[in-house]
């Protein structure tokens, strides 16, 4: 089985994270990290993997050149080979600009199982994943609590405000996974060893299709301002009496 | 004036969901409200009278047998066969996970842009601008589109419902939708809510609890304090983690974001990932023992304090003042 996996590269989310005036997330304002829905999704393969030595692992992302870091990484914690969609010509390009370039490079590899995060942390629009399934004409199911892939289908659980639906396709198809499914898996030295030795192949704009995209057709972010900062407010250690206090200034504050 | 087009979920028993309303009343203002829903047979007549009562001028209902059991694939068939009728302004849905399906795969089938999570909307100079919270809310932007008809992921809640409308215009049609390339709901387990209890999304008042409650037991109490300012039920990834609450309870960076009046935090030590879930609430409210708790530094009353004298003692003044205003 075949099981490529989307990965991204995002601003870590412990350090202080900033936007240039464009609307674009300043890259080298904040540390660079793998995103941690990304490395879950991840681990989702790597469990197929570890029950089932024939299946492959592609893991494909779309970004700058620093972006490799996370592929490498992903390389280390144990998939097979890497894609990198890498154009600067890319460089802007919306929701459905990426998962069109996104599907494409993932066309030739043909995959049983596309994996992805629910949303990533930077841009937190969750609708990538079911972009890619709907260019690949496959099937979507997501985000997903729980993963069971067996006998050609994939089926899992979802849940939100409203309750829990279990749903069911015929692979090939794409899922997407919610951080329910469980934490990803540390390098180990022998898999950072090998991840430099496993393939990585860089698809361009033209490679791919797309050269001369369009970003001006899309969406477009008009305006980043940013938002002034919080300040503390009045701070008392209890001496028994701070709950009268602060039911008196919630009062006050006609908060309740 | 121009169509827009109102995405509508349905429940289990073929109810428009909670979202309906509110995202009726954004589109008011950009033009004319039209629900669009993918629906059974046989409930039509029920869901066009519910739709007015909601606001809606026209209602779009395509029945098909899958809707049911196909529901993203139903709805995208629904919507692109009203995008054809209609030529709208935009079509507006919630930010669900199945609406981000539907509006994902839309845009791909129709190729027309995308706006996301967006938190108000408005028409400008011709153009549909909408705004977003950015970062947790360190940053707002307003972003548009290049071209096309905006398929629009709305993020926000609570805007003022739409009066109803006596005679909405009704077109029911049947589509057949192909089911080929979609995924089978096998069954569905509805929440077993706290009817009580508002809804986490769009509560005025949230009280979240953290890892300082320290047990599933204790959680009760943060539970208690929710119930008797009427408020949603929040929690800090620790407190999911540890098993002390469901985790569609979670609020912060991989958890619902939340901009409540009043945002009270209990034993949450304020981790930026929590800060970028609830750092836009109006008022913010802290109890925690610990005297250096980063959620002091966005809090407007802080309390460094034992939760378990302060949060009982809480709640007694608020009852107490509550028995006062009924004139107990």
């Amino acid at each position: 089985m075949k099981i490529a996996v989307l990965i991204k590269q995002v601003p870590d989310t412990y350090t202080e994270r900033h936007l240039r005036a464009n609307g674009w997330a300043d890259r080298d304002a904040s540390e660079r990290v793998t995103d941690e829905i990304t490395e879950r999704a991840l681990e989702v393969a790597l469990k197929q993997k570890d029950a089932d030595k024939g299946v492959e692992i592609t893991v494909v992302t779309m970004g700058p050149g620093t972006a490799t870091e996370a592929l490498r990484k992903a390389l280390s914690m144990g998939a097979d080979k890497a894609i990198h969609v890498q154009d600067d010509s890319l460089a802007g390009s919306d929701a459905l600009m990426t998962a069109r370039a996104l599907a494409a490079s993932l066309a030739d590899a043909g995959p049983d199982l596309v994996i992805a995060g629910n949303e990533s942390t930077d841009g937190r629009g969750g609708v990538v994943p079911a972009m890619v399934a709907e260019a690949l004409n496959l099937p979507f199911l997501g985000p997903l609590d729980s993963v069971d892939v067996a006998g050609g289908s994939v089926r899992g659980e979802r849940s939100d405000a409203d309750g829990t639906t279990v749903l069911r396709a015929a692979t090939p198809a794409v899922i997407s996974v919610s951080e329910a499914v469980g934490e990803a898996r540390f390098p180990k030295f022998k898999g950072i060893l090998g991840a430099k030795r496993k393939p990585l192949a860089v698809h361009g704009a033209k490679d791919l299709g797309f050269a001369g995209a369009d970003h001006a057709v899309g969406n477009l972010v008009l305006s980043a301002s940013r938002r002034p900062a919080r300040t503390a407010g009045t701070k008392i250690v209890d001496d028994g009496q701070a709950a009268g206090a602060l039911a008196a200034y919630l009062v006050a504050e006609k908060l309740i | 004036m121009t169509n827009i087009l109102v995405h509508i979920e349905l429940t289990e028993n073929g109810a428009p969901r909670s979202t309906s309303a509110h995202l009726l009343a954004m589109a008011a203002p950009l033009g004319t409200p039209v629900a669009v829903a993918a629906s059974k047979s046989g409930n039509s007549e029920a869901l066009v009278s519910r739709l007015s009562a909601l606001g809606a001028a026209e209602v779009f209902i395509a029945e098909s047998p899958e809707a049911g059991t196909h529901v993203a694939a139903c709805a995208v068939a629904a919507l692109a066969s009203a995008m054809a009728h209609y030529t709208p302004g935009a079509v507006l849905a919630s930010n669900s996970a199945v609406c981000r399906e539907v509006i994902g795969r839309l845009a791909m089938r129709t190729d027309s842009p995308v706006i996301l999570e967006a938190l108000q909307i408005e028409q400008r100079a011709g153009q549909l601008v909408a705004s977003h919270s950015v970062f947790g809310g360190d940053y707002v932007t307003e972003s548009s589109i290049g071209s096309g008809v905006p398929l629009v992921t709305v993020g926000s809640t609570g805007a003022h419902p739409l009066d109803p409308v006596l005679d909405a215009v009704s077109h029911v049609v049947s589509l057949e939708v192909s089911t080929a390339a979609s995924a089978v709901v096998e069954s569905s387990s509805p929440r077993v809510a706290n009817s009580a209890r508002p809804e986490l999304r769009g509560a005025k008042i949230v009280v979240s609890g953290g890892r300082g409650v320290a047990s599933k037991d204790n959680f009760v109490l943060v539970e208690e304090l929710a119930d008797a300012l009427g408020a949603g039920l929040g929690a800090s990834r620790a407190a999911v983690d540890s098993g002390y609450v469901e985790q569609n309870h979670q609020v912060g960076q991989t958890g619902v974001s939340v901009s409540p009046d009043l945002y009270i935090a209990v034993g949450i030590s304020g981790a930026i990932q929590h800060l970028a879930g609830m750092q836009t609430a109006k008022r913010i409210v802290a109890i925690n023992k610990d005297a250096d708790a980063p959620i002091f530094d966005v809090a407007d009353f802080g309390i460094v304090g034992d939760l378990f004298a302060i949060v009982p003692a809480l709640k007694e003044a608020i009852a107490e003042r509550n028995s006062v205003t009924a004139g107990v």
